[in-house]
């Protein structure tokens, strides 16, 4: 519990005029300082308990402590601690970069309320130039937000919601509609932030590559908890690694004979031999026991997203 | 913590009047229908009733136009909310750690602002076609003028808090306005109506607004006891337990229904 800035224990949601759970007993806890990524197919419930988290929507059962904090007596406390960068961009295209900043700012209590840029004080001047020049902004800042590109408004929104320097940063599918240049650089200056204030990001993605990185994954489908671990864990929980071997056809039989003797669990697809291993040793010692003459040979690491969609299908099943 | 409350509200409010003022389609439209019912209504009413009422129908007509357009543009203003929270800036303002009766605050004082700026254009055309304004009855006129844009805001807060989208909003809106602008008395004095339209006017936020307004404008006028409906004193009594009940009511019900979906 100490270093945990987020619990959640049998958090449940039904929406009204709603059959079922739109979240339905789930409970995981968040470290302080790691990147956790919570998954999910549309329609699991991540919007859900991320409205419930950042206090915009209320539970139906269920108990939730933010940075050790009951959610539902501490809401004020709570929002000043935390910021969120929504799945649908939030903010005034009528307003320059820079006025969308100061209405956070001076909303989240930092500064005093002035009309103009010029009579702000000039901490709050220091501040934005340094966040703008983090993220690469310095020149648009002044720029009404119409004019920025999608990439541009995500990181203007990341500096803003970095302003009132929070615990705890939500991350609603941050990179959606983003390129992959703008994705990739929208990640550096996210793990710039994270190493230089040591804030605990909570992100939600459909790009499993992005949740590799993360220290802590939860994966969530129909409302509930399906996988909880490092990403490492979840994998291996799948499968971990395999091999894929092939052979001339008229070998293929005599292949399959001492693939068997090694006792390792093995499908065969399309001629292909795939054989799930631990770990690189067990990898050697099986290829050792193979004397049938291989035309293909290749090691593979699950990857997450092999996994997730691996669990996800199950569940579908079950 | 009270200078945070000011800036609080003074930022939600300095951005409505900034959207206003980069929305030239909203500026005409506003100006444009206050225009036609006063030139065209006014002054037909005036032309062929004109002498039989005995006092002027196209000032008259004008005082009701002016509080009719603040208190809608206020009601109407608030309701924007809704769609705010939907899609853009407003997800902001509600995860920031302000009240919400800070955020409808800032939100009536916003658009109580807008209003008051649609108000000066409709007192320069009055000025324009000559209507017997004095100056004194300008200045009085200002206070009732803010207080129908906070009154129409006040009652935007109750609509808000039981509409659930913007389609609602958009739907149940000409109900709501229309037959209050004819109940309320805005063009046709309402002394002589059938008692079920009566108990209907009597109801009707805007016909206290629009009285409370008229009864500043015409107070040392000859004509005040047929252009007013009750004494400033009732008008004001109802205007201030509506202002109460529909701020304060609205604003949980409002936070209830947004919290518990």
């Amino acid at each position: 519990m100490d270093n945990n800035v987020i619990v959640v224990e049998n958090l449940k949601k039904s929406y009204k005029k709603a059959d079922k759970n739109a979240v339905d007993g789930v409970s995981f806890q968040v470290k302080k300082g790691e990147l956790f990524a919570f998954l999910g197919p549309n329609g699991a419930g991540k919007t859900t308990t991320i409205s419930i988290l950042t206090t915009t929507l209320a539970k139906t059962s269920g108990k939730v402590f933010i940075n050790k904090m009951e959610l539902d007596k501490n809401q004020s406390a709570i929002r000043s601690k935390i910021g969120i960068i929504f799945q649908n961009p939030s903010l005034d295209p009528n307003l320059t970069g820079e006025e969308n900043i100061r209405f956070h700012s001076v909303l989240y209590g930092l500064y005093s309320f002035s009309p103009m840029y010029r009579f702000m004080s000039e901490d709050y001047k220091k501040k934005v130039a340094n966040l703008a020049k983090l993220v690469g902004l310095e020149t648009d800042i002044f720029q009404p937000t119409k004019k920025y590109s999608g990439g541009m408004k995500r990181k203007l929104e990341i500096i803003r919601s970095m302003m009132h320097s929070p615990e705890i940063l939500f991350l609603d599918e941050p990179t959606v509609g983003l390129d992959p240049e703008s994705r990739r650089n929208l990640w550096e200056y996210l793990e710039g932030i994270r190493k230089e204030t040591g804030v605990t990001m909570f992100l939600t993605t459909h790009y499993l590559d992005e949740a590799e990185d993360a220290e802590h994954i939860c994966i969530i489908n129909k409302g509930k908890l399906v996988a909880d671990g490092t990403p490492d864990e979840i994998k291996s929980s799948v499968t971990g690694e395999f091999i894929i071997m092939k052979t001339v056809p008229e070998k293929m039989k005599e292949l399959q004979t001492e693939i068997e003797r090694t006792g390792v669990r093995y499908e065969e697809e399309n001629n292909l031999f795939k054989l799930y291993i631990s770990g690189g040793e067990q990898a050697q010692d099986i290829i050792r026991n193979i004397k049938v003459k291989l035309t293909f040979l290749d090691m593979k690491r699950i990857t997450l997203e092999d996994a997730y969609l691996k669990i996800i299908k199950e569940e579908l099943l079950t | 913590m009270k200078q945070h409350l000011l800036d609080e509200i003074a930022i939600i409010a300095y951005r409505d009047f900034l959207k206003f003022l980069k929305d030239k389609s909203r500026i005409i439209a506003t100006f444009i229908f206050p225009v036609v019912f006063i030139g065209v209504l006014g002054n037909s009413l005036q032309s062929n009733l004109g002498k039989g009422v005995g006092f002027n129908l196209i000032l008259f007509t004008f005082t009701g136009v002016l509080a009719q357009t603040l208190f809608q543009s206020s009601s109407s203003g608030i309701i924007s909310l809704i769609e705010d929270r939907e899609n853009d800036f407003s997800q902001e303002i509600f995860v920031s750690p302000i009240s919400r009766y800070t955020i409808i605050l800032g939100k009536v004082v916003g658009e109580s602002l807008v209003a008051l700026a649609q108000a000066i254009g409709i007192i320069t055309f009055g000025l324009i076609i000559r209507l017997p304004i004095s100056f004194g009855q300008l200045i009085s006129i200002i206070p009732a003028l803010i207080l129908a844009c906070i009154t129409g805001a006040a009652f935007g807060v109750i609509l808000l808090s039981n509409l659930s989208s913007q389609r609602s909003a958009n739907q149940i809106f000409p109900f709501i306005f229309f037959p209050q602008i004819f109940l309320s008395g805005v063009f046709v004095p309402i002394r002589s109506l059938p008692w079920y339209l009566a108990i209907l006017a009597r109801i009707s936020p805007l016909t206290y607004v629009v009285d409370f307004v008229r009864g500043i404008f015409y107070h040392s006028d000859p004509s005040l006891t047929q252009v007013t409906l009750f004494p400033l004193w009732l008008d004001l009594l109802v205007i201030s337990g509506m202002l109460f009940i529909f701020i304060i009511a609205g604003t949980v019900m409002f936070t209830r229904n947004e919290r518990n979906r």
